[in-house]
Formats: C-alpha cells, sequence, structure tokens
C-alpha cells in the first residue's frame, strides 16, 4: 500500500495550476488528501504529477453574502463546521457536516475537495444540490460558473475539465421562513451513510407551505433535488403526515446493495429517514412544536 | 509499613511512553534496512502456471526476487504443525512462498527485496504470474459438500472429525420430556491488531549470528523456527518482540511465512531485512477465525434442566492447519460454560475452505461456544415460559461442586476440570446490577414512549492459564534496581506494571525500582508465549516464585552480614532489617553488591559494602559450593492444568421500529478472574474484550464471494467498531480465588469478548419477540427478519 512513483508540484497560484494540469494529462488536483491519497496507496489510480493547492493563496476564506455562502477550495470540513457566520446564514450547512466522516479527517479534508471527488456517499454534493449552489471553476480561459444542477455527471464524475481547479463554492441561502434538517444512518458514527437525506421547508407568512426540497445521499447516482412542493403547497407544515412524500420518495431514489445493506433496505431508510426529516424541519418552525 | 502493590489499581506506567509516541514498534525500526514485499496470489484456489520476474529485476532498486524454487531445502518445505491431534488426520500446511499452487487470496508467490518498500512495490506490481484457475471452495457449507476439493491429495475437505461423549446422550434424549433443535451460524472475523505483522532481522556476517525482531506473540517460538529453518545453532539466533501494537492471537501462530523468509533473506544479502504487513496484506494473509455452523439438539425437563446435549458443529480452518484443531476442540469443551449437561456429545468436523487459515482469535472459539449454549439455555426459557436467569441458575454447577470435573479432555490434554468459581453468586450480582426483576417496567416506559427494547444475557467460563510453564528470572543491581524478565511477550497488557506490582511485593521492595523485560529470548530462553489469557497466571507465578529465590537469598547475605539467624530479618522498601531493631540494616543494593566476591569499588554502592565483613573463613571457596554470584535468581512455574475463570454479562439494547437500528443501551458485566493483581488493567482487559465482542456481535465480518475474493479487505469496508459504537461498560468483580497457583489469580485476557454476540442476539430476540440465530446482525438483516416473521 504504497503509491506508485509520481511528481510533487507546489504552485502558488491558480494559473500555475491550471498550466500545471494543462501540461500533464495524467495529473491531479490535490486538496486535503483524505480521498486522493488512500485511491493512490491502493494503487488504484497512477497520476504522474500531484499539484498541490495548499501553497495558494486566497482560497481559505468562507464569506457570508445576502444570497450565499462561499466556500474556497483549502476550507476544511473542520472550520466550515466550526464557522458560526456561515452557520447563522445555512445552518444545513453544520447539520450535514457533522455527519461528514470524524474529525482528524474534518481536520483535513476540504469540503470543495469532496464536492469535486463527487461521491454520492459525500454528504456535501447534495447539500450543494438543494441549496442551487454553483461550482466556481478556474480553467485557462479563466472563471466559468457551475450549477449543481450540471456539475454532478455520474457517480466519481463531474463537468469539470481537467484543466480546471474549483477555486470555490457557492452554496445558496433559503428564503426567510425555511426550516432545514439532515439526517442520515451510517453502520458507524463517521462512515459513509447507508442513506441520508437533507430537507429544506419553506413557509409563508400564514405558515403555509410554499417550498419542500429534499436531496439524498448514498441512494441516488448524482445528487439532484426532489421537489415536494407541488404536493404540498399551502399545507401547514405540523398537520402534514409525512407518508404523503413515500411514493415521490421511492421514485426519485435508485438505491443499489452492497455487503452492509440490500438494495429494499436502502430504500426503505431513505423513506422512512426523508419522513422523519421533514417532520423535524415542521416542527423546529415557528409554529412547529419546538 | 508499605502498602501492598498487589490488588491496587495502579496506574500502568507504560501509558505515558505509549501515549505519547514514544513506543517503538516494529516499523519503527531497522531505518537503513532493505524492505520486502510480495506478490500474492489474487486467485483463491489456481495453480502455478509460470512467473516471470524479468521486468521487475530491472526496476530501479530491486535487490533480489525470489520464488519457490530459490527456497533451499528445509525452507523450501512445508511449514511446521505446530499442534498436531490425533484427530487431524488430513493435516496440510502451506510453503513460505507457494509451490505449485496456491491455496486462498492473499497466499505469498514471489518476495521482492528492494531499497525500501515503494520500490519493492514497483517491482511487485510487474511481476507476472500465469495461472490455471481450479474450482474454488468457500464457505462452510461448499466445504462440507466436498464435491469440490481445496488439497487435491484428500477425498473431502475435512481436515478433523473429533466426537467425545460423556453417558448416554441418546438413551437421554430419547427419556426427555421436552427436546429442542437449533440451528446457528456464526460468520468469521478477525483480531485485527492495529498493528499487523512484521519482521526485521540482522544477520552479523562476523559471528555468524541472527537477531530478529518480530511482531509477535512468541518469540522464543519463532526464535527455534528460524533456527530449524535456516540450519542455525539456537544459541546464534536471538528473537526480540519489540512495542507490538496488538496480537489479539494472530501473532502467536509462528512461524508465519515472512518470519522464515526476511532472515534467511537477511543472511543471504548480508544485509538487514525488514517487512512491514500492510492492512490490505493483514486481511488476506494473517488468519481469520469464527467461523461455524452449530447444530444443537437439546433434552430437558419441565424445569429446564438439561438432560442431554448434543452438539454438533462445522469449523472453517480455512486453507491451512498450522495451528491444529485447538479452535474447534475449544468449542467444543468451553461451550458448556457454568452448566452440568446432564449428558454430553460434541462432534466437529474442521473443514478447509479456499480462505485465509483460521487459527486462534481473541476468545478461540469460546464465542462461538457460549452462543450455542445460551441461544440454547434462551430456547429453553421461551420454550417452558420460564424466566431466562433462572433456566440458567437451574443448571448452574454450584460452589459445592467445585472442583468440577466435566470428564472432557481440555486444549492443553488436560481434563476440564474447573477449579472454583460461585456461579448463583455471580448471576445475583448481573441481576442487581442490570436491574434484571424490574425489567418488565423499564420495558413498559419505553413502549409508551413507542420504543422497542430488549435485555439479553450470557455467562460463560473460560480456561485460562494453560501451561506448560513460563519463568521468571529476578536480577538485583548494587543500586537496588530490580530488573525481572520473564520470555513471554507483551502487546499492551500492562505487564510492566501488573508484573511489577508482584515482585515489589514478594521481594519487598520499591514498585519504581522494578524492571520487566517481556519477549526477549537474550534474557530469558525458555518461554511460551503470551495467548490463552494465561500471562497473569503463567508469568505472574513465576515472578512470584522467582522474587521469592531473590528474597531468600538476600536474607541469607543480609544475615551473613548483619551476624542474626535469615528467620530474624524482614525486608521493606528494599531494606533489610533486624525485626524489633530497624536501625540494624541493610539496602538491598548493598546485598547485592557483597553477593559478588569481585567487587572493584566502581562505584558508591561497592564502597558502602565494605562497612560490612561477613564470616571470613579462609577454608571455603569465595562462591560457596551451592552458591552462585550476584543477587539474582530464576524459577518456573508449571501448573498441572488450566484455571477457569468466569463472568455473565447483561445488556439492554433498543432496535428502531421503523429502521431497525440496534442501540446497546447498557452493558453489564460481572466477572470473576480469582485475585485480582490490579483492578484497573482487569477493567481496561474487560472493556477492550467487550468493544472485540460488539464487533463480532454487529459490525464484524469477511465478506467472501463465490470465487473466494474477499469484499472487505479494508477498515472503510471492514467495520471495526470505533468508540461510538463500543457503550459503557459497568463492570464488578467476583474474586473466587483459584487454589492452583500461589497467588490464586486466573486469567482475564480474554473474557469481555467470549459472550457479547450470545448476550447481544438475546436482547434483539427478547425485543422483537423471534428467534435471532445467526450472528453478527445489521440492521438491515434485522429489517429483512421482521418481514419473514411479520
Ligand atoms: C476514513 C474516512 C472517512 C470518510 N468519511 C466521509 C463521509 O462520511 N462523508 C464524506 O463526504 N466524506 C468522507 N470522507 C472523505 C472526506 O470528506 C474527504 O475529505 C473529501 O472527500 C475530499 O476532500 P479532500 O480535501 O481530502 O480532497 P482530496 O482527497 O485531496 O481530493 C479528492 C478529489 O478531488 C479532487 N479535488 C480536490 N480539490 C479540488 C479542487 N479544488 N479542484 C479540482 N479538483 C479537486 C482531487 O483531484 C481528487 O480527485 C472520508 C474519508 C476518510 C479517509
Amino acid at each position: 500500500m504504497k503509491p506508485g512513483p509520481f511528481r510533487y508540484l507546489a504552485p502558488t497560484t491558480l494559473e500555475e495550476a491550471v498550466r500545471a494540469l494543462g501540461e500533464h494529462p495524467d495529473a491531479k488536483v490535490l486538496a486535503g488528501g483524505q480521498s486522493l491519497i488512500p485511491v493512490l496507496s491502493m494503487r488504484l489510480a497512477r497520476p504522474t504529477h500531484l499539484v498541490d493547492l495548499a501553497g495558494i493563496a486566497g482560497l481559505g476564506e468562507v464569506e457570508v453574502s445576502d444570497e450565499w455562502v462561499r466556500v474556497g477550495a483549502l476550507v476544511t470540513h473542520a472550520r466550515l463546521l466550526a464557522d458560526e457566520d456561515g452557520y447563522a446564514a445555512l445552518p444545513l450547512l453544520r447539520q450535514a457536516l457533522r455527519n461528514v466522516a470524524h474529525p482528524a479527517i474534518r481536520n483535513r479534508g476540504t469540503t470543495v475537495g469532496s464536492i469535486a471527488h463527487a461521491d454520492a456517499a459525500g454528504e456535501m454534493p447534495s447539500i450543494l444540490a438543494i441549496t442551487d449552489g454553483v461550482v466556481e471553476a478556474f480553467g485557462p480561459q479563466g472563471r466559468r460558473e457551475i450549477p449543481a444542477s450540471e456539475f454532478f455527471a455520474g457517480a466519481l464524475e463531474t463537468t469539470l475539465a481537467h484543466d480546471e481547479v474549483i477555486e470555490a463554492v457557492r452554496f445558496g441561502r433559503f428564503p426567510g421562513g425555511t426550516t432545514t434538517a439532515f439526517l442520515e444512518s451510517a453502520r458507524r458514527k463517521g462512515d459513509y451513510a447507508m442513506a441520508g437525506v437533507a430537507v429544506a421547508l419553506t413557509v409563508d407568512e400564514s405558515g403555509q407551505i410554499t417550498s419542500a426540497r429534499a436531496s439524498f445521499v448514498s441512494v441516488t447516482d448524482v445528487p439532484g433535488v426532489l421537489d415536494l412542493t407541488g404536493a404540498l403547497a399551502g399545507r401547514i407544515p405540523t398537520d402534514v403526515d409525512w407518508s404523503v412524500i413515500d411514493d415521490a420518495v421511492q421514485d426519485h431514489i435508485e438505491p443499489e446493495a452492497d455487503i452492509h445493506v440490500s438494495a429494499e433496505y436502502r430504500a426503505h431508510l431513505a423513506g422512512e429517514l426523508a419522513r422523519r426529516a421533514f417532520a423535524q424541519a415542521a416542527a423546529t418552525h415557528p409554529g412547529g412544536n419546538s | 509499613m508499605t502498602t501492598r502493590q498487589f490488588g491496587q489499581p495502579v496506574q500502568r506506567r507504560e501509558d505515558p511512553r505509549l501515549l505519547t509516541g514514544g513506543g517503538r514498534y516494529l516499523d519503527d525500526l531497522g531505518h537503513t534496512a532493505y524492505e520486502a514485499a510480495f506478490v500474492r496470489s489474487p486467485h483463491a484456489h489456481a495453480r502455478i502456471v509460470d512467473i516471470d520476474t524479468d521486468d521487475a529485476i530491472d526496476v530501479d532498486g530491486v535487490i533480489a526476487i525470489y520464488t519457490h524454487e530459490d527456497l533451499p531445502g528445509i525452507i523450501g518445505e512445508p511449514l511446521p504443525l505446530l499442534i498436531p491431534h490425533p484427530a487431524l488426520t488430513q493435516a496440510r500446511t502451506g510453503y513460505a512462498l507457494a509451490k505449485d499452487e496456491v491455496n486462498h487470496v492473499g497466499e505469498a508467490v514471489v518476495m521482492v527485496v528492494a531499497t525500501n518498500r515503494y520500490v519493492a512495490e514497483d517491482a511487485v506490481e510487474r511481476i507476472r504470474v500465469s495461472y490455471e484457475r481450479l474450482p474454488a471452495v468457500v464457505g462452510i457449507e461448499a466445504a462440507r459438500d466436498g464435491s469440490q476439493t481445496v488439497h487435491d491429495e484428500y477425498d473431502d475437505n475435512v481436515s478433523a472429525h473429533l466426537l467425545q461423549e460423556v453417558g448416554d446422550v441418546e438413551a437421554a434424549l430419547a427419556a426427555a420430556p421436552h427436546t429442542l433443535t437449533l440451528d446457528l451460524e456464526i460468520e468469521r472475523s478477525a483480531c485485527q491488531p492495529l498493528e499487523g505483522k512484521g519482521v526485521l532481522a540482522q544477520w552479523n556476517s562476523d559471528d555468524e549470528s541472527l537477531r530478529i525482531y518480530s511482531s509477535t506473540q512468541t518469540s522464543t517460538g519463532v526464535r527455534a523456527a528460524v533456527a530449524a529453518k535456516l540450519g542455525l545453532p539456537l544459541a546464534k539466533v536471538e528473537c526480540i518482540a519489540p512495542d507490538v501494537g496488538g496480537g489479539f492471537g494472530v501473532k502467536i501462530m509462528h512461524p508465519w511465512p515472512e518470519e522464515v523468509l526476511v532472515p534467511w533473506a537477511a543472511r543471504n544479502l548480508d544485509h538487514d531485512v525488514k517487512w512491514t504487513e500492510d492492512r490490505r496484506e493483514h486481511f488476506i494473509s494473517s488468519s481469520h477465525e469464527r467461523g461455524q455452523l452449530q447444530q444443537v439438539t437439546v433434552g430437558f425437563d419441565d424445569e429446564g434442566r438439561l438432560l442431554a446435549l448434543d452438539v454438533k458443529f462445522w469449523h472453517d480452518n480455512g486453507a491451512y492447519t498450522p495451528y491444529g484443531i485447538i479452535v474447534p476442540i475449544i468449542t467444543a469443551t468451553q461451550l458448556l460454560g457454568p452448566y452440568k449437561p446432564g449428558t454430553y456429545r460434541v462432534e466437529f468436523w474442521s473443514l478447509f475452505t479456499n480462505t485465509v487459515l483460521v487459527t486462534p482469535y481473541r476468545g478461540a472459539g469460546r464465542p462461538q461456544g457460549c452462543f450455542a449454549m445460551e441461544r440454547t439455555m434462551d430456547a429453553i426459557a421461551r420454550y417452558l415460559e420460564i424466566d431466562r436467569a433462572e433456566v440458567r441458575a437451574r443448571n448452574f454447577i454450584l460452589p459445592e461442586e467445585m472442583p468440577y470435573d466435566h470428564g472432557l479432555m481440555f486444549q492443553d490434554g488436560r481434563p476440564l476440570k474447573y477449579d472454583s468459581g460461585d456461579f448463583p453468586a455471580s448471576l445475583a450480582k448481573l441481576k442487581e446490577l442490570v436491574g434484571w426483576d424490574d425489567f418488565a417496567d423499564y420495558r413498559a416506559a419505553a413502549e409508551a414512549e413507542g420504543r422497542k427494547v430488549g435485555l439479553g444475557i450470557g455467562c460463560y467460563v473460560e480456561g485460562t492459564g494453560v501451561g506448560p510453564y513460563e519463568g521468571g528470572h529476578i536480577h538485583v543491581e548494587t543500586d537496588g534496581r530490580v530488573n525481572v524478565a520473564t520470555g513471554l511477550t507483551t502487546q499492551g497488557q500492562g505487564h510492566q506494571t501488573a508484573l511489577a506490582q508482584i515482585v515489589a511485593d514478594e521481594l519487598g521492595v520499591p514498585f519504581e525500582n522494578v524492571h520487566v523485560t517481556t519477549g526477549d529470548t537474550r534474557r530469558m530462553a525458555y518461554a511460551v508465549g503470551t495467548f490463552a489469557s494465561r500471562a497473569a497466571v503463567m508469568s505472574g507465578n513465576a515472578v512470584a516464585l522467582a522474587a521469592r529465590v531473590v528474597k531468600a537469598k538476600a536474607l541469607r547475605i543480609a544475615a551473613d552480614a548483619l551476624e542474626v539467624s535469615p528467620d530474624d530479618l524482614e525486608i521493606e522498601n528494599g531494606v533489610i532489617s533486624v525485626k524489633g531493631a530497624p536501625g540494624n540494616s541493610i539496602d538491598i543494593g548493598t546485598v547485592a553488591v557483597m553477593s559478588n566476591p569481585l567487587r572493584y569499588a566502581f562505584d558508591e554502592a561497592a564502597k558502602k559494602a565494605t562497612q560490612f565483613a561477613g564470616t571470613f573463613d579462609p577454608d571455603k571457596p569465595p562462591v560457596g559450593d551451592d552458591e552462585e554470584p550476584g543477587l539474582e535468581g530464576q524459577d518456573f512455574y508449571s501448573p498441572t492444568q488450566a484455571t477457569f475463570a468466569n463472568g455473565m454479562h447483561a445488556a439492554i439494547v433498543e432496535t428502531d421500529p421503523q429502521t431497525a437500528e440496534i442501540t446497546i443501551l447498557r452493558y453489564c458485566v460481572i466477572h470473576d478472574c480469582g485475585n485480582m493483581i490490579n483492578p484497573l488493567i482487569v477493567e481496561g482487559q474487560i472493556h477492550g474484550g467487550v468493544a472485540q465482542g460488539v464487533g463480532g456481535a454487529l459490525y464484524e465480518r469477511m465478506v467472501y464471494d463465490d470465487s473466494g475474493q474477499l469484499l472487505n479487505a479494508s477498515f472503510m469496508d471492514f467495520l471495526m467498531p470505533y468508540a461510538s459504537e463500543v457503550p459503557h461498560v459497568e463492570a464488578d468483580h467476583l474474586e473466587t480465588p483459584s487454589p492452583l497457583n500461589p497467588l490464586g489469580i486466573k486469567g482475564a485476557g480474554e473474557a469481555g469478548t467470549i459472550p457479547v454476540s450470545a448476550v447481544i442476539a438475546s436482547a434483539i430476540e427478547d425485543a422483537e419477540g423471534f428467534p435471532i440465530t445467526a450472528m453478527p446482525i445489521s440492521p438491515s438483516e434485522l429489517w429483512t427478519l421482521r418481514r419473514a416473521h411479520a
């Protein structure tokens, strides 16, 4: 379990990083290394070069605006988890990040890295999806923005070009009147989830639902958004029997078996978690129970 | 009066060093050594057609590449069968490097030695081995069916078949008012110590000697094996176990192929060579354990008393049997736990499969036996609608029946005879601790909140401290430092603390002055090893006996110096003084000076000794006929039989009504290992044992596919529980001394692990209301079971 030979490059600007990627078709970007290094050690990938982002200035910020929480490429999960402004602006970030791996991994692994890695079992891709987030890519032609809905292309696949680096991602903030919840079930605490769900529930001033959305972990190929607003608009959240969403959830997900769970159980679990997450989000509304 | 150390919760003195990164494990040694890596079989069963190393030899930094053909003489012969048994009629061991055929994924085929491990792995990648694949036998059913065999030379896959019977089981079953049959299953798991195996060999061509460092549980065993394989005199081989990051059984198996090959390569190349096992290698080439299918038929009376117990089980021994049939023998004998079976028949088949070999893992066959027995107890209770604890109590061996001889032969070839234990007292304590009698209320309260809970119980007896012997050697230096050596090894058990406590008391010296060395053949050449919960019993008693030898000698010399009789002396805090006249004294360091007639005044201690003349007799030699120079002594402890510790566990488990997630709410342990040397260490052992037991009950399994590929050979998919999965353990003790040894102690190392699967199954069954017959169990499986029972 030692990686094969590779060259290590430490650019100090995004331009340099992108140039290096352009020159070496088998180069890989290195951020926190929590996904990439194990892959190298098991020799499942053989990049000729690693382009480390660690020395590039300006990638370590969390910025909050009225519309966004912007997270730079070098912001670790731990840093974002602890960010009070980010939490206040978008509680769902912390609700989800608590479930990402363990403290030691979160201290090194970056949130942007986990989005670049695009593992459908990762929590943060689904958060990018449900917040209608945007990926800020930096390439030889400069900057471009990729909406979450166009970013994830398949399991561990994105539409980022080989010679592009993600400079930051922006998670969209929800309108006033929104509560969120994140629930997952993992075999062990901190493991990739057997199933997980993020929900966002928005009500208007009269307390009636105006938007209800969910995004899933480990039960879809690509993190997408399940919009349940049609079925729920106008209802009072605490009055809803959340089993009404069961069919829509089951239609949306594509659970597969692995060595830990059967596909049937995974489907059942995702359905149950979705119900509980909505009930939780409903209960935290001003009109809710808690 | 100095406080007695024995029995005190003394903080482990090794911890500050280990916890601050001061440990020196195998991979921390030998920085200039060449490093080895192996080409391992990708197939479970195949013939080796050709090995092409041409591309690899050119890799910059490669020093040597070896295949079986390169192994001369005895090194190329099969590895030893460590523990033969008359029932093991079809034994097979592997080769250091596979010869012609591979029998499991991970078997070593080619060894590469290079300047470092990275380069060695680059070369490994370039070696092409052509295989002709053969059908793989995977799983107990396939092995039992026998239509495909693992080893050509045998007609079936049965390595051993053994039947033991006490009383007439057929007749007792026929006469029993009630009978039940249970089909049970326990899956494979493995020790998975955080440090894998590893070997560093240093060949000294000047004096043709070999020093081996191995991450082993037996340095004497490795030393003897390597000396034999390399044709070296024992005197030219030494083996040292450095800090070892866990063993749990896998490192008592020896010699591993690498333990032979690395020293051999070091001698060949006249250069230090090292191999550090990585996690993937550990998964696919170090032993596993546990896998069994069991069938229990039990006959009992209206009160739930056992009349006949008829057990058949099929044990997966993997591809080879170097460690014999210790594991199934232990299952067969220790299954009985604290109970009288009425009559007992146990029959097992140990089966070859094309998987990693199976050798003892903490508990060593007992968790499976305990599972069979305890599931049976619960089944009887449910059938007769009697309280589960009550059914157990009715079948207990009572204190007045001790020593109790089951009429069976134990793993050490000696009678299975319990020395002591008070099972009713243990059960009473356990019921009190967990709130057994109030559980109906507890459950009702949970149900009112829409929650599902269950209470489970499991009891076991563990034969510990098996022989044949261990030794202790004690040497007192002139400054009063006491060096204690015992040959068995340490993998984190706290021997530096516990053995020092014993010696401090026995010798009458300060605990701080006592320094313990383990696992170093330079210091103690005769030793067995650390396994079978034997270290405290064997080496604890050995160092106690050795301390008594040294103490007697010290008093003899002091008596001479102080001109009194040894009987008039006492020793405390390292000072020997005349009873009632504390001013008239001599310290033990000075006695050490006096013990050696060659007395250059190198240090203060030697100068100080000159004030004591002692008796001088010109007609006697400086060292008397029955004396030796130096204040040192050694003794060996060799018991007639094992001591039997016992314990009872109970757990309260919650199962989520919708998601079937399983949570352990409370875990209670009553533990009786006789007199405790150090309760802190005993509890640590229990906590660690329960943690591993929880792994076996709820998380860990070896997922082999039909072709014999291990699908979860990493810590990502082999779910060893984290701290977050291990419940808080509430432990209490009973101390029923063993009458068999001077200290009255029994082993505690494996105890925590043994009943956990049985206890958790019992609790889940209680929560769910349908039988749990296979462990481990996951939420997905529990959910599937619920649907089957709906
Ligand atoms: C034991 C363990 C448990 C874990 N559990 C979880 C879990 O429960 N949930 C979870 O979501 N994750 C989990 N992870 C993964 C963890 O979150 C990683 O940190 C994350 O997936 C990747 O972040 P990184 O900074 O380490 O990226 P790296 O490993 O450095 O890179 C990952 C991939 O992304 C690419 N990449 C990284 N940054 C950029 C960028 N700015 N631009 C372009 N490409 C980039 C790399 O080239 C690489 O392909 C776990 C990891 C471990 C080791």
